[in-house]
């Protein structure tokens, strides 16, 4: 046998563990995003099977769903409350965020830092909380406006079409903050210098430069924006059933929690849900592009354009102290006092002398409380171990390789970002009952609703520091003679550690906040955080839920500022969606 | 004795177009030589050499060193790169930022399916990273070396593992211009000391001739010449390696009788030369002349004139003092020649200026033979 014999046939004889590791990877993502969609679709078609009946082709469910009176109602209740949502939050947050970049306010350091906190409040702590604030019965600035103006005087009412928007608009705003800032720092500052030198006006190139730049992405931001609200699950549930606003989460929640649950229906909705989602994905994808065309970030060291504006920089500053008292402040310290009494009252002399820590003490002494806790825990670490380890070897392909195809697989594993979160526990729901593996009701399901779920922010922090990484650093090794497994071991992964820590992290705050797919997927003993605070308010235990709130955003800030610390310390750019 | 034979490598462009990269490259190493790759960028120097080393695989074609097949399209041969046993030094370098200088020179021995033991491993290392001066650095983390530094470390990582053959991707390329020169010197000394049979990618003309034993121009994916560096400068085989390699005067031609000894008379538009001349080339047919500025003889009194020498009067024209020389452009008729000389000559603009042109310093060349280069 020659020596070119030889090689070949040991070559075919061992299979090269880098395609087992890259099959086992594409396999896993193509199963977790595809097969709940799929489950979804044949459900939405299906009658309810009861003990009598076997299910039954139908259409029905979307008959039910799309041509029924309510529907109408539906849609327009969504559109409505996601397009006021989004409008909200994108006014507020492009406005702080052009302050906070191109103007010469005060404090803005800190300001940018402050703005980032509200993206930790858990939603339903955020809605509770200004349920505590402005519900006309016991919100507390209602109870203030009666003391000074009279009885029966309602100024601000939490339960109604305005009031979701108000609460969803304001939890967005961060968020819109965050695209805001990153599109006015991604512009470079030479094309306005450009229009500058050819002896433009600072008007004509706010009008002409400016806003024609920048447009790109604030289309962009916005569909990110209706995109969120439209699939935001805790407003619409919390303040919009009990006054009998649905909207497409709520109803599918409905559907599904009436007796007997009527998955079809409720598959038909998410369905429904989930065309308004990938129309918006899709538009918004085609945006970026277009946000790419426009945005040339060179490597060159960036100093941004201030405006000058004179006296109305200590307004803009006042605004900013303002609105920060509105998103972060106030709901914050509702919840602190209200942790700190033994039921709720509105704060005044005579409760002030009644806080006692009692509530922290039930809560601690609950006893689902550590199993919770445990939960929350392991679900998060290993769904973000899950998600960072695996999106690497994705995202490795995608940037790295010439396999045909690649571009299926980046978008395979960004596909869930379509799901809203509620439709995503649904399909899984579906998905798991049917096939019978039995992990249905354990932390396994929720495990998988994790990772599905977060598997698209991970491919986003691994893309990022993936494109830093030269391909010759590779390379070098595998000239060293290292194999593929070798080098992506030793070279590969320690070089994205940074990255992968940050990413991890990130991973690990949203699972925790995570409600809207574990609230049909978790059955007594798989409780996670989110889901005893939800418990909480579902008994009306309002002060046990403030003071396990106050816990968990304090937990949750300790890690934004580890991540913050990981992402600083190794340069790398968050993604901020 | 590397052997590459017609070996085509082709990837796919933007528009997932094949890209044909290499085609038909051919040429022999033998053991202990350095061999150069030498091209404008986009020519396909550094694809022949990532197909060399395995990191790009040629659509056919064959690679064997001492013998044993690498690569073969034919036999259904690919080796995969860590197997094979080359060091490659990258143009970026590629030290590993999160290793040290120790760890980025000790990777090759420790990722060996049999890793030595850590003595024998320390022991090599060492005596690599004293062989580039390094090893005072050996526990620096790697991000903390200069430029040269890094060079001097990527060469050690590539020589630790003793390979069979050294590939170069334009390892002086990222350094300033006084310390490529030192390191020109210093590579070509570890080579020859080392008998390291190696390939080396460039597209600097002047590293080419002053490292290589051999050096391949190559031209949109083709080896345009293969010869020894004084050859490739002296007798440029067409037009693109006289263009590319130093820098030329072209004068079109036609060539009027060969006078035998590989030399002819050629009409030009500076009068009738005596040049060397390419056994192609035929009577009556259209040539191009090359000349090297540096063979473009100034003086201000008429010089003495051997038989086949050309001398005719020009004037200065323009020009341009560079300190170690001088650059002149000379008129003469309609004809601006540049020419090198030493700065002593301190001839005015406007002046009259004696041009002489030696027979074989002149080279005929066949007329337009690479499509696209500009005469």
């Amino acid at each position: 046998m020659t020596e070119a014999e030889l090689t070949q046939r040991v070559r075919i004889s061992l299979p090269d563990a880098k395609w087992l590791v890259i099959g086992a990877a594409v396999a896993l993502a193509a199963w977790l995003s595809l097969m709940p969609l799929a489950f979804l679709l044949w459900q939405s078609f299906m009658t309810p099977e009861t003990a009598t009946a076997p299910a039954q082709l139908t259409f029905d469910n979307y008959r039910t769903a799309f041509w029924s009176a309510e529907t109408l109602r539906v849609f327009g209740n969504s559109v409505a409350f996601a397009a006021g949502s989004a409008s909200l939050a994108f006014v507020m947050g492009t406005l702080f965020a052009w302050i906070n970049e191109r103007t010469d306010t005060p404090f803005k350091s800190a300001f940018f830092a402050l703005s980032l906190v509200p993206l930790v409040i858990p939603a339903i702590l955020f809605t509770v909380s200004w349920i505590l604030l402005a519900s006309p019965k016991i919100g507390i600035i209602n109870i203030a406006a009666q003391a000074l103006l009279g009885p029966d005087l309602v100024v601000a009412n939490i339960y109604s079409m305005g009031g979701m928007i108000f609460v969803d608009g304001l939890h967005q705003s961060p968020l819109a903050f965050l695209l805001m800032t990153a599109a006015f720092r991604s512009m470079d500052p030479s094309l306005e210098e450009a229009a500058l030198m050819c002896g433009a006006t600072v008007v004509q190139i706010a009008w002409r430069m400016t806003l024609k730049l920048v447009w790109p992405a604030a289309a962009a931001a916005f569909l990110i924006l209706f995109l969120r609200a439209i699939e935001s699950f805790e407003v619409p549930a919390l303040l919009g059933l009990p006054i009998g606003i649905e909207v497409y989460t709520s109803s599918i929640y409905q559907a599904v929690q009436t007796y007997p649950s009527d998955i079809g229906l409720a598959s038909s909705y998410a369905a429904g849900l989930l065309v308004i989602a990938s129309l918006c994905v899709y538009v918004q994808s085609r945006t970026a592009a277009e946000v790419e065309r426009f945005s040339t970030v060179t490597g060159k060291g960036f100093r941004p354009r201030v405006m000058r504006i004179g006296a109305w920089r200590y307004l803009a500053a006042v605004g900013f102290i303002a609105y920060l008292a509105i998103v972060v402040a106030l709901p914050f310290l509702v919840l602190l006092w209200c942790s700190l009494q033994k039921f709720y009252v509105a704060p005044s002399m005579a409760a002030l002398n009644s806080v006692s820590f009692d509530a922290y003490r039930a809560v601690l002494g609950y006893p689902v409380f550590t199993g919770a806790v445990w939960n929350s825990l392991v679900l998060s670490a290993a769904s973000a171990t899950i998600v960072v380890l695996t999106t690497a070897v994705l995202c490795w392909i995608v940037t790295r390789t010439k396999l045909p195809g690649r571009w299926l697989l980046d978008n395979l594993a960004t596909l869930p970002l379509m799901f809203p979160g509620l439709v995503l526990g649904l399909a899984i729901m579906v998905c798991y009952l049917k096939l019978s593996v039995g992990i249905y009701g354990t932390l396994w399901i929720m495990l998988i609703a994790y990772v599905t779920r977060f598997m698209p922010y991970g491919m986003r922090y691994n893309a990022t520091s993936m494109l830093g990484l030269h391909k010759e650093l590779e390379e070098s090794s595998v000239m060293s003679g290292a194999s593929w497994g070798m080098t992506f071991w030793r070279v590969v992964l320690p070089l994205l550690k940074p990255g992968l820590i940050a990413g991890w992290i990130y991973v690990v705050i949203v699972s925790i906040r995570e409600l809207s797919s574990s609230i049909l997927l978790y059955s007594p003993g798989s409780e996670v955080l989110s889901i005893m605070i939800w418990e909480y308010w579902q008994n009306g235990q309002y002060v046990e839920l403030s003071a396990l709130g106050v816990m968990l955003i304090l937990a949750l800030l300790v890690l934004v500022m580890l991540e913050r610390f990981a992402t600083r310390r190794f340069g790398i750019a968050t993604p901020a969606v | 004795m590397l052997i590459v034979k017609s070996l085509c490598t082709e990837y796919p462009g933007d528009r997932g177009e094949a890209v044909r990269a290499a085609r038909d490259v051919s040429f022999e190493v033998p053991d202990g030589k350095l061999f150069t790759l030498l091209g404008p960028s986009g020519c396909g120097k550094t694809t022949t050499l990532r197909s060399i080393a395995g990191l790009e695989t040629p659509r056919s074609g064959e690679v064997s060193l001492h013998g044993k097949v690498v690569f073969s399209s034919a036999a259904g041969i690919s080796v995969p790169p860590y197997q094979r046993n080359f060091g490659m030094v990258f143009q970026s370098y590629a030290i590993w930022p999160h290793m040290s200088v120790y760890q980025n020179a000790a990777f090759p021995l420790e990722v060996r399916r049999r890793k030595p033991r850590r003595k024998e491993i320390s022991e090599k290392v060492m005596r690599v990273l004293h062989a580039v001066a390094l090893d005072d650095l050996a526990e620096r983390p790697a991000t903390k070396l200069s430029g040269g530094q890094q060079q001097r470390l990527a060469l050690a990582r590539a020589l630790v593992m003793e390979p069979q053959l050294l590939l170069l991707d334009e390892p002086l390329s990222n350094l300033d211009a006084k310390l490529r020169e030192r390191m020109r010197f210093e590579l070509k000394r570890m080579q020859r000391e080392l008998a390291l049979t190696t390939v080396y990618v460039t597209h600097d003309q002047s590293e080419a001739l002053a490292l290589s034993h051999e050096i391949a121009v190559m031209s949109e994916g083709r080896i345009v010449q293969i010869a020894s560096p004084r050859e490739i400068y002296e007798r440029p085989r067409n037009q693109f390696v006289a263009d590319f390699v130093g820098t030329t005067n072209f004068l079109d031609a036609r060539i009027i009788e060969e006078t035998g000894d590989g030399r002819c008379r050629a009409a030009t538009p500076i009068g009738t030369l005596i040049v060397r001349c390419l056994d192609r080339l035929r009577r009556d047919e259209a040539a191009i002349v090359s000349v090297r500025p540096e063979d473009v003889e100034l003086s201000e009194q008429q010089p003495e004139v051997e038989s086949q020498d050309t001398v005719c009067m020009g004037a200065v024209d323009a020009k341009a003092f560079l300190g170690e020389h001088l650059d002149f452009q000379i008129k003469i008729g309609d004809i601006v020649l540049l020419a090198r000389a030493h700065p002593s000559l301190r001839t005015p603009v406007g002046d009259k200026i004696f041009v002489r042109l030696r027979a074989d310093k002149c080279v005929a060349l066949p007329a337009a033979s690479v499509s696209g280069v500009k005469a």
